[in-house]
């Protein structure tokens, strides 16, 4: 498969602390690639710098290359990458002064698209692929808050998918969620990648194993290993994350 | 330690409860005849056998009153919202830091202060104006600059950093972002905090006796004197006629009861902001 995604030399800084060392890696097209590692170790400052978040963080600064499709992000206008790389949070964070179907319908708004049924079409597609138009088609005039946390959650990947980004960044998307609607996301990211390059940020390492096809385990802001969920979980090359995956620590 | 408590709420609630009780008492009369809020205020009499003062009422007052907190809120609201969005959001600075304590201590400035002010810069600028509804709009949107400025400022700094960030990430430009999300999801307090500027404004008396000038008839234009309540009490409740200190009391009566609607229509607000914010 084709690289989508590739870092060359990228290091951040928060200040004068340095969040990332020197990460060099390729996140391949259509596949799901979870950042697992202790708190603090950089991977949520990492999601950050690939849709150029991290740079709308007072004092904080980022050095080395970011390509999307070969195309270097740094140099291109920050709300075309933004459109082009999605992103959904850890806490689910509906627009809270808009309705369902607003919330859905303003990322279009901002690409221009004004004519109702188009905006309609958009907002229905994008609430299917994130399963839950069957639970709301009755209460998008209702508030986006008014849903379930699980709900508020599939709503914002609704709204990221609605501007059809080429990747979703994933920033542990269900760590305020209980298991059934863990459950649903986890399936929803299956169902997603046959479209999309998913990276997924997450503490639970089950999730990795279940959801991802590629791990890459961070230490402290650096890269230690990437490779196939499978051999990161079952052979790791460094001794580092083998303890880690293994519970040694973390 | 109960009862001493206790015995404060009582020693606290006091003043308000004799202050309506009295306004109830001596203006009550005034307020229960519908044409009170409609009428010119009377000429000043004495009721002797035989003959009962004509009554009139505070309608320019209620006009003029509304007109001016209009032109103050028309002011104050844009420049009071605009810099709070650049305090919330872009002031986390030295000179943010800085217009927060300026904006702290205007609010704290004696209103007769700001009066004299506005009213020696239209005597320099409008001279013809100095005494008229605009200056005295111009007088209450000073006043309240400064206390929408900082409602705004807290109003938005209470919408979460996600709800910015996934805004930003969505792709909205970072000003669209202020004006688009934050600004709306902080309606309700936004609403509540214009509101009680207005309401604060409107009670003020020393800025609008040195703006408003006075007047017994209705509001004619922008460049003239204009009546205001706060005003007619003043200068009415001291009076050596009976009926013109019935209508005073009767004012602020009125008065008292629209300040009430306003803080009742601003905590329905921030109820309806907390139902929102509750379902988050």
């Amino acid at each position: 498969m084709a690289v989508k995604v590739e870092t060359v030399g990228l290091n951040a800084w928060y200040g004068r602390r340095q969040a990332l060392y020197d990460i060099s890696l390729g996140i391949e097209e259509g596949s799901v690639t979870a950042i697992i590692g202790p708190s603090g170790c950089g991977k949520s400052t990492f999601l950050r710098c690939l849709n150029r978040l991290h740079e709308e963080t007072p004092g904080s600064r980022v050095d080395g290359t970011i390509r999307l499709d070969g195309e270097d992000l740094g140099k291109k206008d920050v709300v075309s990458v933004r459109f082009r790389v999605g992103m959904v949070f850890q806490r689910p964070s509906p627009f809270p002064n808009m309705s369902v179907f607003e919330n859905v319908a303003a990322g279009l708004r901002l690409l221009g698209v004004r004519r109702r049924h188009e905006l309609d079409q958009g907002v229905v597609e994008a609430l299917e692929l994130a399963g839950l138009w069957d639970e709301v088609k009755d209460t998008l005039d209702a508030p986006g808050t008014s849903l379930s946390g699980g709900q508020q959650q599939r709503l914002c990947i609704a709204r990221a998918l609605a501007v059809r980004p080429e990747v979703l960044l994933m920033d542990e998307p269900c760590s305020a969620l209980d298991p059934i609607a863990t459950n649903k996301i986890e399936a929803l990211i299956h169902h997603l990648k046959t479209r999309y390059t998913v990276v997924i940020v997450t503490h639970n390492l089950a999730q990795a194993v279940r959801v991802a096809d590629t791990t890459a385990f961070f230490y402290l802001g650096k890269l230690v290993e990437m490779g196939p969920t499978d051999q990161i979980f079952h052979a790791p090359r460094e001794k580092l994350t083998e303890n880690y995956v293994t519970g040694r620590f973390g | 330690m109960v009862a001493l408590t206790a015995f404060c709420v009582v020693l606290a609630l006091a003043p308000l409860t004799s202050i309506v009780l009295t306004a109830v008492r001596l203006g009550g009369t005034a307020v229960v005849h519908p044409s009170f809020y409609t009428s010119l205020p009377p000429l000043g009499c004495n009721p002797s056998p035989g003959y009962a003062c004509p009554l009139g009422g505070i309608g320019p007052e209620i006009q003029g009153t509304f007109i001016m907190m209009g032109l103050g809120a028309l002011i104050a609201v844009p420049i009071g919202i605009l810099a709070g969005v650049y305090l919330a959001e872009y002031g986390r600075n030295r000179l943010g830091r800085a217009i927060s304590f300026f904006a702290d201590v205007m609010t704290g400035i004696p209103t007769i202060i700001l009066g004299v002010f506005v009213f020696v810069l239209f005597i320099y600028i409008y001279h013809d104006a100095a005494l008229s509804a605009l200056s005295g709009g111009v007088a209450l949107g000073v006043i309240m600059i400064p206390i929408v400025t900082r409602a705004s400022e807290e109003a938005l700094r209470s919408v979460p950093t996600s709800v910015r960030e996934a805004a930003l990430a969505l792709g909205f430009p970072r000003h669209r972002v202020s004006v688009r999300v934050v600004l709306g999801s902080a309606r309700s307090a936004l609403i509540t905090g214009v509101l009680l500027a207005a309401s604060r404004a409107m009670g003020d008396t020393a800025a609008l006796l040195l703006t408003a000038g006075g007047s017994s008839f209705y509001f004619s234009s922008f460049t003239t004197q204009t009546a205001a309540i706060t005003p007619f009490i003043f200068v009415n409740f001291g009076s050596s006629y009976q009926n013109l200190r019935t209508d005073a009391w009767g004012a602020s009566l009125v008065l008292l009861a629209i300040m009430l609607g306003i803080s009742l229509v601003a905590r329905l607000a921030v109820r309806g902001h907390a139902d929102a914010a509750g379902a988050a």
